[in-house]
């Protein structure tokens, strides 16, 4: 099958790749370009687990085709770190433990910078209902609602007693 | 400063080793392996509950650009022997397990074909060409229908469809019950329920022509059982057949058995000699994964006037699905539930039958609590329904039979022994963490305010870190009872500790180091722990049923000391000293009272590196393989209080305020016990409010997608409040009990009980599990007291 020329910035840097018109985004990213860490747990939008930003929104690549990357900005978990150097976010989750298996957590952890460059300062409640689109099974979300609530204070500058 | 004054790494909340890793996406699992050349597999798996395969027709399957090839059972016939999920039970039929159907389909989902092909996505195509011919057979789909004689047989071979039977006794319970003051039962229903692992299942097979080797990379948490069962279907020695489980997803039990998916991907692997891999998706993970549950317990406890437990009596019938499920049986999860119904009481009398029936769904599996759940759940509801009627308060009812300190070891009428645990100060820490009678206060309140608002209690125990005395499920003739760790220096000073247990997100690549840096002296940050490959020690099944802390512990502890008395023996010929003049701390050996010390890492150079350095006749190397039994298993206990709402207009429950006080021993890293606890008190608040597979009248599987199978969610679901009680230690190496399931046990009765008394007023009592705003909007129809 004829197989389609696609340009996107991907974590910052230019990507050109060729895809098959029905390879979702997901698959693409994995698949294609090599990134693995963005994972399909449901292929149907209802676990968050594949959740990348595109373009300033908060997207499942499952639910996208990869020739719909023409053109957008995609960050994905593999884009979040700076070098070695954690994002605050993922520094707040190992300083609470907030992820066991660690299979949801690619997800979490972008649904959670989309979620504080969109609102810095949310309630506990929004944050809650915020990743309610993103399924844990193994910590019960407490851990990572208090992360969550803490790396946002700590980004907005307070120091949370 | 005095050795055993330094700070241990045991009981610390030391920042998890896996977690950098997990966080940047550089994790592992299954599907980010994809070698070159590899074909990917899609399965046609069967839409009816029972029936014959007349024919297949492939079409225009293997047109279809990159399809390879077509399997259906009898293509594979002669590269495999089945697995059979043995036991020593009477009167046990053991289904025999094969890749793909044989002539005759048992439940909706079982792979029936499958395509291989250069994509996932061409093999799919291929599968939508192919066409299969069913004759359909009747069929029996609700257990107590399948039980029943004269119905229709799943397996003819077995002769019924009752495939385990088992009767405990002890005491007398007719006598219990004749001079009891008044008894309360009721049949209790705890619904079919699936783990939702969020990694979904994916097993990688390749074979290595050079060594006629097969490697197989699974996301499994047993990968030394699949390597042991794989050997004898595909006839191959355990040094050509390596099971490797990389960072793995979840997996709560449902990646603790062997699959049919799992053994194609290895016999296909071989027979086409290119990498072979196949990845669930999520709608036949729901159709095809081990399920759960799924019982319908009768049960009924004679009590007398002051609220002591005199008898009980318990009929339960399993559903245990179309298979018995290699290798714990279709006997693991119902003949536990009678085992532990007595729960952490004190009770001399009781009478239980139990009946594993096979029906055309799923075959259930190990789900984490097994048995538990359901057997709390009816026992802590008969403990409130007999309160209740004595208008006892529950937490005073318990008290009154809960195991005290100078009762223990205490044989449980079933025959289990508990040891020491905080039966009675888990009950007591519960209490006073929730400020109870400020709660009943609240509780009054609201009720006044015309708001249903209950508050409810679970106590439970449960038997972890069992050793071989007893296999972890009932009659199976595999050891689950020792685990065996093998730790190493090597010459650059760096430590390898190489295990047979499997983490999947409890966090032993910390733990176990935790317990290593203080029992062999040396820096936390020089060790790597190996584990979840089948190649590491000669034998070791996983990590499952809250064994791994406790077994893997032990080894590790027992490893470490013969490693550490190696250490001290060749620093003290290079130091010149007594071995007793020197103690380990922290990747220096010194000698107290003087400024002598030497590193680990100059020993281990001295030791492997240096000729001469140490008499040729003294010297050894620094590793020590020893495996640990606990023999016995021990007992964790825990008291869970819930604190709910219903919503009067919606009939949604909302779960306020949620704690637990258990006993798991000595607590190696409270962060990760915290985790375990909140996240398998989540998944037993599923259990209770939201998690149920329904199959309709056809046999069809109507919860096939997480839209229609609920699983708790960050907005819904409580802060859990934790407190660890640890009253004395257990005889474990360690004091290390098993904490990885409790949570799962205690919740679904708690919510149950808290609901319960929501609406006692109206005298309903809770038996069926999840509690859907359905069920209660019938529950109070029936009642006839809807209010206005």
């Amino acid at each position: 099958m004829a197989k389609t020329y696609v340009s996107a910035t991907i974590n910052g840097e230019s990507a050109e790749f060729l895809c098959e018109t029905q390879q979702t985004l997901l698959d693409v990213l994995r698949d294609v370009i090599g990134l693995t860490g963005s994972k399909e747990g449901c292929g149907s939008g209802d676990c968050g687990a594949c959740s990348v930003i595109v373009d300033d929104r908060l997207v499942c690549s499952c639910l996208m085709l990869g020739v719909e990357a023409e053109g957008k900005s995609i960050t994905t978990i593999e884009g979040i770190a700076n070098g070695d150097t954690l994002h605050p976010i993922q520094q707040k989750f190992l300083e609470y433990a907030a992820l066991q298996c660690g299979f949801c957590t690619p997800g979490l952890i972008v649904a959670t910078k989309a979620l504080l460059d969109e609102n810095p300062n949310p309630t506990e409640t929004e944050a809650r209902y915020w990743l309610a689109g993103n399924l844990c099974r193994c910590t019960g979300y407490d851990k990572v609602i208090r992360a969550v609530m803490d790396v946002a204070a700590d980004m907005r500058g307070e120091k949370v007693a | 400063m005095d050795v055993e004054l330094r700070p241990k790494l045991v009981g610390q909340r030391i920042k998890r080793f896996e977690d950098p890793r997990l966080l940047t996406g550089a994790g592992r699992f299954v599907d980010d392996i994809t070698p070159p050349g590899t074909l990917f597999l899609a399965f046609r798996r069967s839409d009816h509950p029972h029936a014959l395969i007349k024919s297949i027709d492939l079409g225009s399957a293997l047109s279809v650009p990159g399809v390879v090839a077509v399997f259906d059972a009898t293509d594979i016939e002669n590269d495999l022997r089945p697995a059979i999920p043995s036991s020593r039970m009477k009167g046990y039929y053991a289904t025999p397990l094969w890749p793909l159907a044989r002539g005759k389909v048992r439940y909706v989902g079982e792979p029936v074909l499958a395509v291989a092909a250069e994509s996932r996505y061409a093999a799919e195509d291929a599968l939508d060409r192919i066409q299969i011919d069913y004759e359909s057979l009747p069929f029996a789909n609700r257990a107590e229908d399948a039980v029943a004689d004269g119905a229709p047989l799943l397996h003819e071979d077995a002769g019924t469809n009752a495939i385990v039977v088992r009767s405990f006794g002890r005491g007398d319970v007719d006598a219990a019950f004749a001079g009891a003051a008044f008894s309360v039962g009721a049949t209790f229903r705890l619904r079919r329920k699936t783990p939702v692992a969020i990694e979904n299942r994916c097993y990688l097979a390749e074979w290595d022509k050079r060594r006629s080797a097969l490697t197989l990379h699974s996301s499994t948490n047993i990968p030394g059982v699949i390597r042991d069962v794989l050997s004898d279907c595909l006839d191959l020695p355990g040094n050509r057949l390596r099971v490797i489980a990389p960072d793995v997803g979840g997996s709560f039990g449902s990646k603790g058995s062997l699959y049919p998916e799992e053994m194609l991907v290895a016999v296909l692997a071989r027979k086409l000699q290119r990498p072979i891999k196949w990845t669930s998706d999520r709608l036949e993970d729901l159709a095809s994964t081990s399920q759960a549950f799924d019982e319908i317990m009768q049960a009924e406890l004679a009590v007398d006037a002051d609220g002591r437990l005199l008898g009980l009596k318990a009929d339960v019938i399993g559903d245990i699905g179309a298979y018995s499920i290699y290798p714990w049986t279709g006997a693991l999860e119902p003949v536990q539930v009678v085992s532990f119904m007595p729960g952490p009481y004190r009770l001399e009398n009781y009478q239980a039958r139990v009946r594993g029936v096979v029906t055309p769904k799923a075959p259930t599996g190990p789900y984490r609590g097994v048995g538990r759940p359901a057997a709390t759940f009816a026992m802590e509801r008969l403990i409130d329904m007999a309160a209740r009627r004595l208008g006892l308060d529950p937490a005073e009812m318990r008290r009154r039979n809960l195991i005290t300190a100078p009762e223990f070891p205490y044989r449980s009428a079933s025959g289990i022994i508990w040891d020491r645990s905080g039966f009675q100060e888990c009950l007591q820490a519960a209490c006073d963490k929730a400020n109870y009678d400020s709660l009943l206060r609240k509780r009054d309140e609201a009720r006044a305010e015309g708001r249903w608002v209950g508050i409810g209690f679970a106590s439970y125990a449960e038997l972890t870190g069992i050793g071989s005395r007893i296999s972890v499920a009932p009659g199976m003739p595999i050891n689950t009872g020792t685990e065996t760790a093998t730790i190493r220096i090597d010459a650059t000073g760096s430590i390898t500790a190489a295990f047979g247990i499997a983490s999947h997100g409890q966090g032993l690549e910390t733990t176990l180091a935790q317990v290593i840096a203080d029992e062999l002296g040396c820096r936390i940050e020089d060790i790597e722990i190996q584990h979840g490959d089948s190649a590491l020690v000669p034998m070791g099944t996983g990590t499952y049923a809250s064994r791994s802390a406790v077994l893997g512990g032990g080894a590790a502890t027992l490893s470490a000391r013969v490693v550490r008395t190696k250490v001290l023996k060749a620093a003290a010929h290079l130091m010149e000293l007594p071995v007793d003049k020197l103690v380990a701390h922290n990747g220096i050996v010194s000698a107290p009272g003087s400024n002598q010390s030497i590193t680990f890492k100059e020993i281990a150079n001295a030791v492997y590196a240096q000729m001469g350095r140490i008499p040729h006749n003294a010297r050894e190397d620094l590793v020590a393989s020893e495996t640990y039994d606990p023999y016995f298993g021990t007992a964790t206990s825990a008291t869970h209080l819930a604190m709910i709402e219903i919503d009067t207009g919606t009939y949604g429950v909302t779960v306020t305020r949620y704690v637990v006080a258990e006993d798991c021993g000595r607590v190696i890293n409270p962060m990760i016990v915290d985790g375990q606890v909140q996240g398998a008190v989540a998944q037993g608040i599923g259990v209770a409010l939201l998690e149920e597979v329904i199959h309709d009248d056809d046999g069809q599987i109507v919860t096939a997608s997480l839209a229609d199978y609920l699983i708790p969610i960050a907005g819904t679901m409580p802060p859990i409040g934790i407190v660890h009680v640890e009253t004395v230690l257990p005889p474990t190496q360690g004091g290390f009990r098993g904490m990885g399931e409790g949570g799962t046990i205690g919740a679904p009765a708690a919510i149950a009980n808290a609901v319960s008394d929501a609406l006692s007023a109206m005298g309903i009592e809770i038996t069926t599990l999840p509690i859907t705003p359905d069920r209660i909007f019938q529950l109070i129809t029936q009642q006839g007291s809807l209010p206005q």
